[in-house]
């Protein structure tokens, strides 16, 4: 066994700490015949420090497209030839999206929009959906809304959102080649703001945007020191239009390489699959992922792309014999 | 008639891989206008309207 799968048993599965940089790039440098024991170590620490659960999620689009940052990878940016334009989803609607996430069995939904940050309008359609959501469903409500003030983070809280995202996207050294219109640091002062709330603070990113393996273990180390409750871990699914519309997509055994590090990063956080694992891992990835350190699901469609029926994923959990998280165990 | 990926027409050019990827994609065109349709993804489905020719779903 290589000596770094060692130190990570005796260290993360042992002792519940995460790993560090170096040792994270250790990790995604492993060759793919070791890939199997890093998987099963991985799987491990997860079951060891998280239990057999898995948490489902649902989400939706609140305010799709038009908007005014220039994140490479996104589709819903004004600033690109993207065939996605812009609409609005009304209460009735949100309403009943929640619904069909509860009836999966789903303890979470969280409301997203397009935008850099709310305004008002945004704001007051928050707080008129969080209410009809809270009366009609029996579902937590978390939100991804871009960067906050303080007062909308209160606001927020005041609302009863329970967790919030806020993606980094990336490690530090490479978000300039990502988004130019706002910085990291900008999005880590939201972070900090959300933590102190007593928000849940929701944060991960998007592997394959053309970063290095060495910035690869920068970014879980960056995401290790913020210890988000949840790391949602996308892979990118290159969209028509966007300046990181001609990437190729990461290849699977880097991506459930990727999965294990992470995990074996942040060894007690909800580690959750989110975008693009249809195109990288197909449906054995996707069972292999949740046998090497995820915790999580999305389930159903995503904001602008289409998911596996929420049934797939159901079905497969039951085949793997992990219980989906309930509501009471998340009080 | 257009494709509705990627609005090109549809008789013209090879549109296989449109197809592939619409599997887990919504439609963004209107295949009798090419018009940019307004979609709206939820969880368990999809609505696209056309300004012209009215509203598409899964």
């Amino acid at each position: 066994m290589p000596q770094i799968l060692d130190r990570a048993r005796a260290r993360v599965l042992d002792g519940g700490a995460g790993l560090d940089q170096a040792e994270i790039l250790e990790i995604l440098r492993l060759p793919d015949e070791d890939l199997p024991q890093l998987l099963q170590l991985a799987h491990d620490v997860r079951m060891k420090w998280c239990g057999p659960e898995v948490e489902v999620e649902g989400i939706v689009s609140l305010k799709t497209g038009g908007c005014p940052e220039d994140c490479h990878f996104c589709s819903q940016s004004g600033l690109f030839a993207s065939p996605v334009r812009s609409v609005w989803l009304d209460i009735p609607s949100l309403v009943e999206a929640a619904r069909q996430t509860a009836a999966t069995g789903a303890t979470e939904f969280c409301i997203v929009a397009a935008v850099r940050g709310p305004d008002r309008r945004l704001m007051d359609q928050m707080r008129e959906g969080v209410k009809a959501i809270k009366e009609a469903v029996d579902i937590q409500v978390a939100a991804s809304l871009g960067m906050l003030s303080q007062e909308q983070v209160d606001d927020l809280v005041e609302m009863g959102v329970h967790r919030y995202n806020h993606n980094l996207e990336t490690c530090r050294s490479y978000f300039p080649n990502v988004v130019t219109t706002h910085s990291w640091e900008e999005r880590w002062t939201t972070l900090t703001m959300v933590r102190e709330s007593g928000m849940e603070v929701c944060c991960g990113g998007i592997l394959g945007l053309g970063e290095t393996i060495e910035q690869r273990a920068e970014f879980a180390a960056q995401l290790a020191a913020l210890d988000p409750h949840e790391v949602p871990l996308n892979f990118l699914n290159p969209r028509p239009g966007t300046p990181l519309g001609d990437r190729p997509v990461v290849e699977g055994k880097d991506a459930l390489r990727a999965i294990a590090a992470f995990r074996l990063a942040m060894p007690k956080t909800i580690l959750r699959y989110a975008g693009g694992r249809e195109i990288t891992l197909g449906d054995l990835g996707t069972r292999e992922g949740l046998l090497g350190g995820i915790n999580a699901v999305i389930v159903g469609n995503y904001l602008t792309t289409l998911g596996r029926p929420a049934t797939a994923d159901l079905d497969l959990l039951q085949d793997l014999k992990m219980p989906v998280k309930s509501l009471s165990a998340t009080f | 008639m257009f494709c509705d990926r990627c609005g090109e027409p549809a008789s013209a050019g090879d549109h296989t891989a449109c197809a592939a990827a619409r599997e887990l994609e919504p439609p963004r065109f209107c295949p009798e206008c090419r018009r940019r349709m307004k979609v709206q993804v939820v969880p368990t489905g999809w609505t696209a309207a056309c300004v012209e020719h009215g509203l598409r779903e899964s």
